[in-house]
């Protein structure tokens, strides 16, 4: 019994211990960051979301145009 | 252009927000690793979604007691562009779930909650376009979204912490504040979610604003 209990517990700390390990060694993507090409998709990504605001404020002034003709006409 | 300062300031936040959120540091937490950045992108789709439903529900009950087609017009607005974000936060939160729980779709009580919810505002608009009288079609479904506000902020903030929920926020899970120990995350998330909620508003002042040029015209 005390047998398989001792072995049961070193089952379960050497788990904490390979846990404690895991947490140690994230994966992150500094590599990326430091000397890799992260900045490039960032600015891919800004170029879209510039785009698509420049995008709305054109509707946003084209919906302002209509908006007076509208007026101007009543 | 004075009238359009806030415009400015939500592209200039949303923009910041994409460029800090990728460059930033984050806590470095096993399972979820970079994708914790997505934190800056998922979130905000659900506040918004949340602010134009309360922005929608108040200009039902503004409905209600002036009975100004107007007010009507606005709360479908926000109702609709609502949708757009509470489905962009579906998706979104489907892809992050597939990568750190393994499934997009765990049958988790926050998620079927928030899935409920979107249901709930689209039979909003099935309601309206059942009706042809403008008038009975505006009262009726004012009072529908009157109704339909509290369930949902049950739904999505009240039912999933009576359970057990993977969605942090939840059922003993803390919020994001385990995450930001270093508070570094909100100095990105915060900015994001008032960018967010900003366009959110503004493309819902876009689509009033087409509904009352088809009226008048």
């Amino acid at each position: 019994m005390r047998v398989v209990l001792l072995s049961l517990l070193s089952i379960i700390f050497t788990s904490f211990c390979s846990f404690a390990q895991n947490t140690d060694q994230v994966e992150m993507a500094d590599g990326l960051r430091a000397s890799g090409m992260i900045y490039v998709v960032v600015a891919v990504i800004a170029v879209i979301i510039l785009g698509m605001l420049i995008f709305l404020f054109g509707m946003d002034k084209r919906i302002s145009k209509i908006e007076k003709s509208v007026s101007n006409k009543n | 252009m004075q009238k359009n300062w806030w415009k400015i300031l939500a592209s200039v936040l949303i923009l910041y927000s994409v460029i800090a959120g990728f460059l930033f540091e984050v806590p470095r937490l096993p399972i979820l690793h970079e994708s914790i950045r997505n934190l800056y992108f998922h979130v905000p789709m659900w506040f918004t979604m949340i602010v134009l439903y309360l922005i929608s529900v108040i200009y039902s009950i503004k409905y209600l007691s002036s009975g100004d087609e107007k007010h009507d017009l606005i709360a479908v607005e926000m109702v609709n562009t609502g949708i757009v974000f509470g489905f962009l936060g579906l998706v979104t939160g489907m892809i992050w779930a597939n990568f750190t729980w393994g499934s997009p779709w765990p049958n988790d009580p926050k998620l079927n909650s928030a899935a409920i919810a979107t249901l709930m505002y689209m039979a909003y608009i099935v309601l309206r376009g059942s009706m042809d009288e403008e008038q009975k079609r505006a009262k009726i479904s004012a009072v529908y979204n009157v109704f339909a506000f509290p369930v949902m902020l049950v739904l999505l903030f009240i039912l999933p912490r009576m359970t057990d929920s993977l969605h942090p926020g939840n059922g003993g899970n803390p919020g994001f504040n385990s995450y930001d120990l270093d508070s570094q995350m909100r100095l990105v998330f915060y900015p994001a979610v008032i960018g967010w909620i900003l366009i959110g508003v503004w493309i819902a002042n876009m689509r009033y604003r087409t509904r009352l040029i088809e009226i008048n015209s």
